[in-house]
């Protein structure tokens, strides 16, 4: 939003033979609430690290959904685990665990995924 | 001389396990930090020796704290601790008294029957002789109630006991075998000689009348000796090294050395301390509210200890402590469980018999979630200037009523104050460490120090028992870290604080981190019998209950949350008070969700009690014109 004007958007495509869905899938393994959030966004509207910089946590769990990891992992490290997300959930989703082990996944769980 | 060959398996054994306490306390010794060795030092030739003294009496011995949590089990243990030092105790005593020499060899009093038959057949020897049956009745008892303990608790699959291996059924074997042989061969011999008190002579007698006792006895006395030497041969490969280890960490903790945020050697001996009695398995609300029977801290130790990897089993915990409290051996469970959480997934080794003796220095490196700072994002912090801050913390956020509240209190109180993270603060840490992210805990922490220290604060008011724990165990403050209950408690007694007392029923749920995690017990129940009438509970103080809301556990989901969450609400308002008090915004939450009784924060309760003239200079707050109803 920051910028308007007439630049030439990006490609939104999305591509699914080069997206990595692994760990998208190791997450709704081990936490299946994962599967049931519904992108309302509450989670990233009471967050305490979105208070000081864009991040939001529905647009990350989007991106793992589609596969589109690289900006998940630059940006999942600056969760401060707070738990304010978790409580704030309509859908019970344990946002926490999700994002713990996204990190545990980036770190070196499933190496050849990223 | 009295010998026999069938004392050597029992000499054997003896001196084994006797160098090898040594050897081992030598190597515990070596690996403490430079500071815990002086500490011992000390602490062993000081005073707190008496001390120690007193609790291994008190403690390894007579099991006075498993007495108080469950009588059977308490009898139980203290039966065959206290029954076998005792028997120990009077058979070295009779072995002096009646036998031919003094100062004898250890095998002469454990097998004076068999040196000296003739004994015991009247006057001060035969009450001797009764007194000494009347000991191995006790261990007996113990005994049987062991076993059915261990063969009822299968029947029933309380206790998922992980299958034993090979020398652990050898071990436990030998030790069933130990006491039963002993009778068998006291009666025998004393069937034989005649003599005995009421329980080997009686069995003795009746044995001897079909059996040929003379022959039958020595057989026994083999195999008494046998369990006994292979029993103190196989101990350090077995939850049995509890015995001698515990007597290292009385005297190490009474010495003063503590967990720390380091593992290290005192962690290993803690380690090896647990005795299995399975007071935290029934202590742990995981337990008996959800029926999570595999995580307790039992099992944590017992898979520390044969180099598993422990990791789902330490983040599966709601680290309220409870386990901590009621652990009779005193082991700093939830510490513990924070330094595995920080060693992350670790790989299981299955170690030669050799290492087991003689395991490695513990060590493991903590997980490095990313080479690069995580929160070099956050704002360089402006200084405010204030004697009191407040801090109200993430978990006060997300409950206005609470912070306003606390404005309310502040404004009516005349204190000068700051809100510090009055727009939105930084987390203070804690739940990053709860999730063994120690590392970037500390960039918070250095944030938020930087904050309070250029504000100048003499004090720091916190809402949240997350936060005042981490302010006052992880950050440097050199200042004054109250927890709003504290504060509050102090306002009222140097009456700058007036309030009407409400005739309300009220009890209070004490939040884990402020009570058995930080101590503070006390200053909320005076604020709370200041303002209303306090009713007792059942899990008051050091056995209150953990709401379940813990950001301790990540692994439950959101229903065994839930559960949790309803039980202990039911627990505490079995009473039906008008108001479920506590002092913690994340306990609010979950448990105002879980029970229809009212539940209220102590300074929601304290807000609505404010006598009116205070409230006059609280209209200057635009913040708390549109207030939430308070519907106390
Ligand atoms: S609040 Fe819950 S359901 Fe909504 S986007 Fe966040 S995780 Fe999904
Ligand atoms: S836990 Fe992380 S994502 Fe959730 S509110 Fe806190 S900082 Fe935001
Ligand atoms: S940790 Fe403590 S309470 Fe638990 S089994 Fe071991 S000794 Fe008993
Ligand atoms: S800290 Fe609490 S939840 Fe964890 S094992 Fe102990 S009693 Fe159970």
């Amino acid at each position: 939003m920051d910028k308007f004007g007439f630049a030439i958007s990006q490609q939104r495509q999305i591509d699914f033979e080069a997206n990595r869905r692994d760990i998208a899938e190791y997450i709704s393994e081990k936490e299946p609430s994962f599967r049931v959030c519904i992108e309302c966004g509450c989670c990233a509207a009471t967050c305490t690290t979105g208070n000081f910089t864009p991040f939001s946590l529905r647009e990350l769990l989007i991106l793992l959904k589609r596969g589109e990891n690289d900006k998940v992992r630059d940006n999942i490290n600056k969760c401060m685990l707070c738990g304010k997300c978790t409580l704030v959930c309509p859908r019970g989703v344990n946002t926490r665990n999700v994002i713990s082990l996204a990190r545990e996944a980036f770190q070196d769980r499933i190496k050849n995924a990223v | 001389m009295q010998f026999d060959p069938f004392i050597i398996p029992f000499n054997i054994g003896l001196y084994f396990i006797l160098i090898y306490a040594v050897v081992r306390s030598v190597m515990w010794f070596r690996d403490l930090s430079k500071q815990d060795k002086l500490r011992l030092q000390r602490g062993f030739f000081g005073r707190s020796f008496g001390q120690s003294l007193k609790e291994i009496f008190m403690e390894s011995l007579l099991h006075r704290k498993i007495f108080k949590t469950n009588f059977r089990l308490g009898y139980m243990h203290m039966s065959l601790a206290f029954g076998w030092f005792l028997l120990i105790l009077f058979g070295t005593l009779e072995a002096d008294i009646f036998g031919s020499s003094h100062l004898n060899a250890p095998y002469k009093a454990i097998f004076f029957k068999y040196f000296n038959p003739d004994h015991g057949r009247a006057g001060f020897e035969a009450v001797w002789s009764f007194v000494m049956d009347f000991l191995l009745a006790v261990i007996l008892s113990g005994l049987i109630i062991a076993i059915i303990k261990r063969l009822y608790s299968r029947i029933v699959g309380m206790k998922k006991t992980t299958k034993l291996r090979p020398l652990d059924k050898v071990a436990l074997t030998s030790l069933w075998m130990i006491f039963p042989s002993r009778l068998i061969a006291e009666s025998f011999t004393s069937g034989a000689y005649g003599t005995g008190s009421f329980l080997t002579g009686s069995l003795g007698s009746w044995l001897a009348s079909f059996l040929p006792a003379h022959e039958m006895a020595y057989p026994f006395w083999w195999l008494y000796s046998l369990s006994l030497g292979t029993f103190f041969v196989l101990l350090p490969l077995t939850r049995y090294m509890h015995i001698p280890t515990e007597l290292f960490l009385i005297f190490a903790r009474n010495s003063g050395i503590t967990t720390g945020d380091k593992a290290g050697a005192f962690t290993d001996i803690q380690t090896y301390s647990c005795s299995s009695c399975g007071i935290c398995i029934d202590a742990c609300q995981l337990n008996f509210s959800t029926g999570i029977t595999n995580i307790q801290s039992a099992y944590l130790l017992k898979g520390i200890r044969n180099n598993e990897n422990v990791k789902d089993i330490a983040f599966n915990c709601l680290m309220c402590g409870r386990c901590d409290q009621k652990c009779p051996v005193g082991i700093e469970l939830t510490p513990i469980r924070m330094l595995r959480r920080r060693a992350g997934e670790t790989e299981h080794v299955e170690k030669s018999i050799l290492k087991r003796y003689f395991p490695d220095k513990p060590s493991f490196n903590p997980v490095k979630v990313s080479e690069k700072p995580s929160f070099d994002f956050l704002p360089s912090s402006r200084p405010v200037k204030a004697d009191v801050v407040y801090f109200a913390g993430c978990m006060t956020h997300l409950t206005p009523s609470i912070r306003n509240s606390m404005i309310k209190i502040l404004d009516a109180s005349g204190v000068k104050y700051k809100f510090i993270d009055e727009n939105g603060g930084v987390c203070c840490g804690r739940p990053l460490m709860l999730a063994g992210q120690d590392k970037e805990a500390r960039e918070l922490i250095n944030f938020n120090s930087k904050l309070i220290l250029k504000s100048g604060a003499q004090t720091l008011v916190t809402s949240c028992p997350i936060c005042y724990k981490v302010f006052r165990e992880s950050y440097y403050l050199d200042i004054e870290v109250l927890h709003h209950t504290q504060f509050i408690k102090n306002l009222i007694d140097e009456g700058s604080l007036k309030l009407n007392f409400m005739r309300k029923k009220v009890v209070y749920h004490t939040p884990c981190d402020l009570g058995r995690g930080s101590g503070v017990y006390d200053e909320p129940r005076d604020v709370l019998r200041y303002v209303s009438r306090l009713q007792k509970t059942d899990f008051d103080n050091e056995n209150s209950l953990c709401c379940g809301g813990s950001l301790g556990n990540m692994k439950i989901s959101y229903k065994q949350k839930q559960i949790i969450a309803a039980d202990a609400a039911a627990r505490l308002t079995k009473d039906n008070p008008e108001i479920l008090a506590t002092s913690c915004p994340l306990c609010k939450k979950t448990l105002a969700a879980a029970t229809e009784t009212k539940v209220a924060d102590i300074a929601e309760i304290v807000a609505e009690a404010i006598m009116l003239p205070n409230l006059m200079k609280e209209k200057s707050n635009p913040m708390l014109i549109v207030k939430e109803p308070v519907t106390i």
